[in-house]
Order: structure tokens, then sequence, then C-alpha cells
């Protein structure tokens, strides 16, 4: 799952992200991070299972949580070219056996490369 | 053998055998050339990829009072006018004047077949028989007299595949590449492709009536940069009868706009010969992977590579896993090759013979140019060069009595190491420090005194830097070249 945390300019000097990790003893993949002054923003990877409890500890030190959905979206404008595969950085594009297009959401990190590349924009992300 | 009237004749009485090239692979291989010469009348071939070679001539029909169009634009997208008076061509990468990339003459002809209004911008001097001077006015696809798409260039018959060896992500073409060979990409479609099937360009020539974006197009010649086996075709079709399915408007961000076109391609098995080159697989066709690293116009072959490799997903470069990427859809070029099959099936589609052969030889030559200039020739040297170890003030100093803006930090063997500039000088003012090594920029971008002034002024460009140090083979410093020496040459 992926959480989005929306830090505000009293939470965003503390070390929030890891006193949770420390204290709930587990592990938060970091995919983004853009921290400034007065305000910040990280989305971060876990376990499924345990989102509702890392989602509350959060919430309990200030900081607001938002549960981003994965995964790229495809219209049916896609032309099945292909050009969005190999920039893929987690490798969520194939083609099935009918050289269409497919994604496998659940791998995908919301980096939205594939979204700025797609010649004819037929990818976006769920907001 | 068979003639292209008998096959005529079994598509009219609804007795023709039609299989689409992948279809002939396999025939093939289970009959043999002869038995399949005999089975098959028509293997039909499709592509469908970005073909920048492509537009449309209109002609918009007269206004009142006329006007001859100095200059016209759709959607702000400048179409070219130094033809008769209401006649304009609209290429697809001609990009919008307001809206730059985002939308270009792909998207304007897009927009048309999907029958949606366009504005219509003209300009002009005036003359006796043509008084207007300006005109802007709405017009569709239906209000214009003609739209006759003519493609200089489409329908490569394969294509050099691309990666990337520099450290910087690159925008072209062929798509993004990754720095350090983290992707290729590719175009066509190999063994479905039009004029893979038939190389010796036997039946696909001036004249032939071919799948043009859903209508009936034609083929009038051999197109521009036409190199075999690197073929190309110019085409022509009517865009009031095509369907935007197979016409799509794209953008390839930092490169700018082009069009998806498909194209199908059917060719009559007259002998066993055509038999025997539709029978053509991706493991026989070969290209090369080049270097778009090197910005210049003999781009280094990395390595050869088969088209069969290429369609895998992966390619070997230097000892490593790399991922592909087509760029033309295989998908769409089946489906434009089926679609081929069942008009000719239903007798909709006949063929025809070329009334002329396109050439099976070709050249590609380089432009003509009067010289390249390098950054040898305009670059200041030897170069004011500072050791790692000198004072700030010392290297302040060196700024002011030369007059220069960028001192090369050299070892003592005159490599580059670094590289002080004075507003490293004014931070370390600021901050503090003593030494110049405490203050240099380690990771200096250069250029090579053989590369042309073009190239060094892209890299300043590109990186937001006023001068590059000019560093031979052994990375010893030999020159400064900057953005005035160069700005002085180059036509801004």
């Amino acid at each position: 799952m992926l959480l989005e945390l929306i830090y505000d300019s009293k939470v965003v000097k503390e070390p929030i992200l890891t006193r949770v990790a420390i204290e709930e003893n587990t592990l938060l993949n970091i995919i983004e991070a853009k921290v400034s002054a007065r305000e910040g923003k990280i989305v971060v990877e876990l376990e499924d299972e345990i989102a509702d409890r890392i989602e509350r500890k959060f919430t309990e030190y200030g900081v607001k949580v938002r549960r981003l959905e994965r995964g790229v979206e495809k219209k049916d404008t896609c032309v099945d070219c292909g050009a969005c595969i190999s920039i893929c950085p987690v490798g969520v594009f194939s083609f099935d056996k009918e050289f269409r297009l497919v994604a496998d959401s659940s791998k995908c990190m919301r980096c939205g490369t594939c979204v700025t590349i797609c010649p004819v924009k037929a990818l976006s992300l769920p907001e | 053998m068979k003639t292209i009237e008998e096959i005529n004749r079994r598509i009219k009485e609804g007795s023709v055998n039609v299989v689409t090239a992948i279809e002939m692979k396999e025939i093939v291989s289970e009959l043999g050339y002869e038995k399949a010469a005999k089975e098959v009348d028509v293997v039909t071939t499709g592509t469908f990829g970005a073909m920048c070679s492509t537009g449309v001539f209109f002609n918009f029909g007269h206004s009142d009072p006329p006007i001859k169009m100095q200059r016209v634009w759709l959607n702000d997208v400048e179409a070219y006018t130094g033809i008769a008076a209401v006649d304009a061509y609209l290429g697809v990468t001609q990009l919008s004047e307001t809206l730059g990339m985002e939308y270009g003459g792909a998207h304007v002809i897009e927009d048309l077949l999907r029958g949606k209004d366009v504005e219509l911008r003209a300009t002009a001097y005036g003359t006796d028989c043509y008084p207007r001077k300006e005109i802007v006015t709405e017009i569709s696809l239906e209000d214009v007299n003609q739209a006759i798409m003519v493609n200089p260039r489409n329908a490569y018959q394969r294509y050099n595949a691309a990666t990337n060896s520099s450290g910087r992500i690159l925008r072209t073409y062929m798509g993004t590449l990754l720095p350090h060979f983290g992707n290729v990409t590719y175009a066509g479609v190999g063994e479905l492709s039009p004029l893979n099937n038939d190389p010796e360009y036997r039946t696909i020539g001036i004249g032939t009536r071919i799948f043009l974006g859903g209508a009936k197009g034609y083929i009038i010649g051999e197109g521009t940069q036409h190199a075999p086996p690197y073929g190309t075709l110019m085409v022509k079709g009517n865009l009031k009868e095509m369907d935007p399915r197979y016409l799509r408007a794209a953008t390839f961000p930092g490169y700018g706009t082009t069009m998806f076109v498909g194209i199908g391609i059917p060719i009559p098995i007259l002998d066993e010969d055509l038999a025997k080159s539709t029978a053509i697989r991706d493991s026989d066709i070969v290209t090369n992977i080049i270097d778009f690293g090197v910005p210049r116009r003999n781009r280094p072959v990395i390595r050869k590579v088969t088209y069969e490799e290429l369609k895998s997903g992966k390619v070997e470069i230097n000892g490593e896993e790399v991922r592909v990427s087509p760029l033309s859809s295989y998908r769409m070029a089946k489906e434009i090759a089926e679609e081929l099959k069942k008009r000719i099936e239903k007798g909709e589609f006949l063929l025809t013979m070329p009334v002329e052969r396109i050439p099976s030889r070709g050249e590609f030559k380089p432009m003509r140019q009067k010289e390249i200039k390098v950054v040898r020739s305009v670059m200041s040297s030897p170069a004011i060069t500072i050791g790692p170890d000198a004072t700030i003030e010392e290297a302040s100093k060196i700024l002011i009595e030369k007059g220069i803006n960028h001192l090369p930090v050299v070892d003592d063997n005159g490599r580059l190491i670094g590289i002080v500039t004075s507003w490293d000088i004014a931070k370390a003012v600021a901050k503090g420090g003593v030494k110049v090594e405490d203050i240099m920029t380690r990771r200096v971008i250069t250029a090579h005194p053989d590369d042309p002034i073009e190239i060094a002024a892209r890299k300043m460009d590109v990186n937001d830097i006023s001068a590059l140090p000019v560093v031979d083979e052994k990375g010893r410093v030999v020159g400064v070249v900057s953005s005035q020496d160069l700005s002085k040459l180059l036509a801004r």
C-alpha cells in the first residue's frame, strides 16, 4: 500500500517518519519526498496488513495521511506502441499474447515517468 | 505463375485466398514455397508507426473578396503556402505557435478527421486579383474542397534502433532514452512490415493501391531518404475518406509532434519467389543499435541486432541486459493487415501492379556543408589554469587580471580536476574557504577540440553554464570555450 504523509508547518521539523518506524518496528519504503520549511509530503510504501496501525500512529503525531491508489490508468486511446515499457523503473508494462499493452498496477511506484512520455497521452495516475 | 488479372478475377468471384504476412510464415513453413505459391493469392502486410514526413494538401476555397494567402495557420499551426492562393500544405511536425509541443500539425489533422472545426487564419500582401489582406474563419473537413494526404516518407522498411551512452536523459524522435544504456527503442514491425515482404520491390511500386489511414491510397514513388534495405515510400490518399483509428497525433516529449500512420500493402503472390519473400522472419531482419549519446551525424553503431531480439523485449549491451521499447504498434499493424485481408475478401479492394518500379538501390548522402567549425578554432588557448593548492586570493587575482570568469583547475600533469568561476570566489568570500580545491566544482562538463561548435553550444544550453574547458584525449586542458566565443559565430 502507498500512504501519502502530509506534514504541516508544526510537525515538518520533527523526525516523525523514523520515530514511527522505530516505535512500530517496521520498514517503510520512501517512494517520494518533498519537504520544505513550511510543509512537506512523503509517500511511503508498506505492507497492507499494517497500514491501519501505521496510519493511526502518523495521525497521532500530527501528520495527515492519505491512501494513494496504486497504479497507472490506461485510457482506451492507447495505441499499444510500447514506448512506456522500457522507461518504467519497476517494469509495470508488458505486452500480452495479442500485443496489447498491459499494466501490472501492483508494481507501480507512481513516479509518473510513463505519463509524461506516452506519445498519445493515454496514461495517468489516479488522484 | 499467376497474373494480377487472375487474382483480381478471383477477388471479384469471391474465391481469392488472402492471408496476412503473419499467417504466411506458418503456411510456407508447413507447405514449402512451391505449394504456398499455388495456394495463396495475396499476402497482406501492415505497419503503424510514428511517421514524421506526413502531411496534407488543403484547398480552402476562395473567400469574398478573395485572398492570396501568404501565411496561413490552422489552430495556430502554420501551413506552407508558397503555392497557389488558397492551397496549403500542413505538415504533422509543425508546432502550434501558442501551445508548442502539446499541439502540432498532426493534432490539427486528427481534429479535422474527428469532425471538429478548426480556426483558419491567413494574412496576405494584397493584389489586384486578391485584394483581401487578412481572414479569420472556422473550417471543417467537410468545408474544404480537397484534403489530400501526401506523405514524402512513410513505411520505413527497417530503422536503426536507439540507445544512449551519455550520462543524461535524451529526448529524441526515438522516444526518451535513459542514460548509461538504460534502454533501447526501435521502430518498425519487422516481418509484418510491407517492404520487408517484397524486398525487391516487384509488386510495391509507383501506382500500387494501398491501405492508407483506413482509406484506399496509392504509392506515388520511392520516399525521401530511400536507401534499401532501409527503403521508404511516398504515398497519397484522401483524408476525407480516412478513419481516425488509423491516424493518430502524437507528441514525443522534448522532440515535438508527429503522427502514427497506419499503412497496409497487399502483395500478390505471383510466383514462388514472392512466396519466399513473404515468408521472411524477424530473425532474418537485421538493423543496428546506434548511440544517440553522440550528437553527431555518424552516430556510433553499438551492435547489430535482429527484429526478433528487439521484439523479445531485452537485448544485451556490454554484457548487460537492457530493456527494449517498440515505438510502432505491432497490435495495430496486425489489425491493419487483417482489415486489409477482410476488404480484399469482400471484393472491396482490388490489386494493382506498379506502373513503374521504385529503385532497389539508393544512396543516403550527407548534407554538403561549407565547413564544420570545431571548438579548436574558436577556443581561447593556451588555457589559463590554476593548481588545487593555490589560494582563493591567487585565483581571484588571475580572474581579474586576465579578465576571465572561468578557471580550470589542473593537477601536476595538466589534467583537469575541477573548475573555479568568479561566482565560486564570491561564495568562498561569503562562506569562507582557503584553497582552490575547497571551493572548486569537481564534476566538470567539458568539450573536445574536435567537437562542432553547435555541440558545445548545446552543452552549455542544457547545463545552463557559460564556458567549457576544452580537454584532449589524455584529459589535459588545451583551452576554454565560452558562450561569448560561440555567439559571435552562431546565428541567433
